[in-house]
């Protein structure tokens, strides 16, 4: 049991990940949609951390410690995370954009009476 | 398909991914282990480049390329959602359904918090991205920060000065010639990371406010009805 | 065994991701966002990422509970035009 408890960090991230598809799934607001999609990408940034943290290690900065005192976690995941923070976040202002846009043409934003395209 | 259609398919579905994630996982180092084999080249690299900050030396040394790449999609969406909303401005503005808001009728301390606070902040935004190379922070940090710390001018109260003080044509053209300008000093100028740096912050700041504006012009104005 | 603090703060992420998915009103889910973000923000900075913290805690606290609530203003202007 004490290998399930050591992977307990990744399934954090998939069980993250699975409950913001169930938001999208059981949403009836685009906007709770949107924002349901944008927990589910968070859940990779808890993934990717995790794959790279290493025990009794510290950030990946020099700038107060000697280089080879001291073992460091992986800092390629936290590049990744890094920019995928940013660009997330732009990205749910493109889809935010759109809802509004649904809004106007529409007049209504829930999911179920989205159905046709015509206007 | 109804509502319980779509939860049975669901189920279904989310039941595949566990026993995926299950397995998969499994077969995944242990968390906290000893097995970073890519962090250990990264690092060494980082330390003969003279870089401290290893992630800023990664970003925008060793893998500039991943970060242009990046770089672009952040333009991308910030352009295609500004024209989504500048489309729903103009049939606006044609149909003359627009007027403004005053300043609102705040406390005098929030007043005086907010004109304190924004000075700081945009220092330390600007201070963010010049120390990318040396301790935490970089570009994309240090243009988040920079990006926001202009709307304390609105939480301060005051909407019509913030539309002052951010000339929209201006932060077009800033962002334009930052993405431009760290395209060309990626491919061109090898390693040179504080330049960099500012390019990318100039350029993630810029877009940030060119979107919350957008979004302030679609929330904020009311239309001929008072709605 | 995993580190007590890691724990604790995985353990505060998962559930604020739950809450945030169970919140259906749209401005109180904008609310609880921002709470995700910071609870984020501290994970990250207990998985010593400290740069990650940083874009993590001013993207997830700030700008985008701002422009969702933002967009729901704006929204809510549009809608039962028809």
């Amino acid at each position: 049991m004490s290998g399930m408890l050591d992977h307990l960090p990744y399934l954090a991230a998939g069980w993250i990940m699975l409950v913001g598809v169930y938001g999208i799934v059981t949403s009836r607001d685009l906007i709770h949609a949107v924002v349901c999609l944008s927990v589910s990408q968070s859940g990779t940034y808890v993934l990717l951390l995790a794959i790279g943290y290493r025990k009794e290690a510290t950030a990946p900065v020099f700038s107060d410690v000697q280089p080879g005192t001291v073992s460091v976690v992986d800092p390629v995941v936290q590049a990744m995370a890094l920019t995928d923070v940013v660009v997330g976040a732009t990205v749910t202002a493109l889809l935010l954009a759109l809802t509004v846009q649904v809004a106007r043409r529409c007049g209504t934003l829930d999911p179920d009476e989205l159905r046709s395209l015509e206007p | 398909m109804s509502s319980r259609v779509r939860m049975i398919v669901f189920a279904v579905g989310a039941l595949g991914m566990v026993v995926l994630f299950a397995t998969g996982f499994r077969r995944l180092p242990d968390f906290g282990g000893t097995f970073h084999p890519y962090g250990d080249r990264t690092v060494r690299e980082a330390l003969r480049q003279a870089t401290p900050n290893v992630v800023s030396s990664i970003n925008f040394d060793q893998r500039v390329l991943d970060t242009v790449g990046e770089e672009l999609i952040l333009f991308a969406s910030a352009l295609g959602a500004v024209v989504l909303l500048r489309a729903v401005d103009h049939e606006e503005t044609e149909s003359g359904t627009r007027h403004g808001h005053g300043a609102a009728e705040v406390f005098e301390a929030l007043r005086l918090v907010g004109v304190v606070l924004l000075p700081i902040t945009l220092v330390t935004g600007g201070y963010i991205v010049a120390h990318g190379q040396l301790s935490p922070g970089g570009g994309f940090q240090g243009g988040v920060v920079l990006g926001t710390a202009i709307h304390l001018i609105y939480l301060a109260g005051d909407y019509p000065a913030l539309t002052r003080l951010r000339p929209v044509p201006l932060f077009e053209v800033g962002e334009a010639v930052a993405a431009g300008a760290f395209v060309a000093l990626a491919l061109l100028a090898v390693g040179a990371v504080p330049a960099l740096n500012v390019a990318v912050g100039i350029e993630v700041g810029c877009a940030l406010v060119l979107l919350i504006a957008k979004f302030f012009d679609q929330a904020l104005l009311v239309g001929a009805d008072g709605r | 065994m995993t580190d007590p603090l890691v724990a604790v703060a995985l353990g505060l992420v998962v559930v604020m991701a739950s809450g945030v998915v169970l919140t259906r009103e749209p401005v109180r889910q904008a609310i609880a966002l921002s709470v995700y973000g910071l609870t984020l923000g501290v994970l990250f900075v207990v998985l010593q990422a400290p740069d990650v913290a940083m874009s993590q805690l001013a993207v997830g606290t700030v700008v985008l509970p701002l422009i969702v609530v933002l967009a729901i203003h704006a929204a809510r202007r549009h809608r039962g035009d028809r």
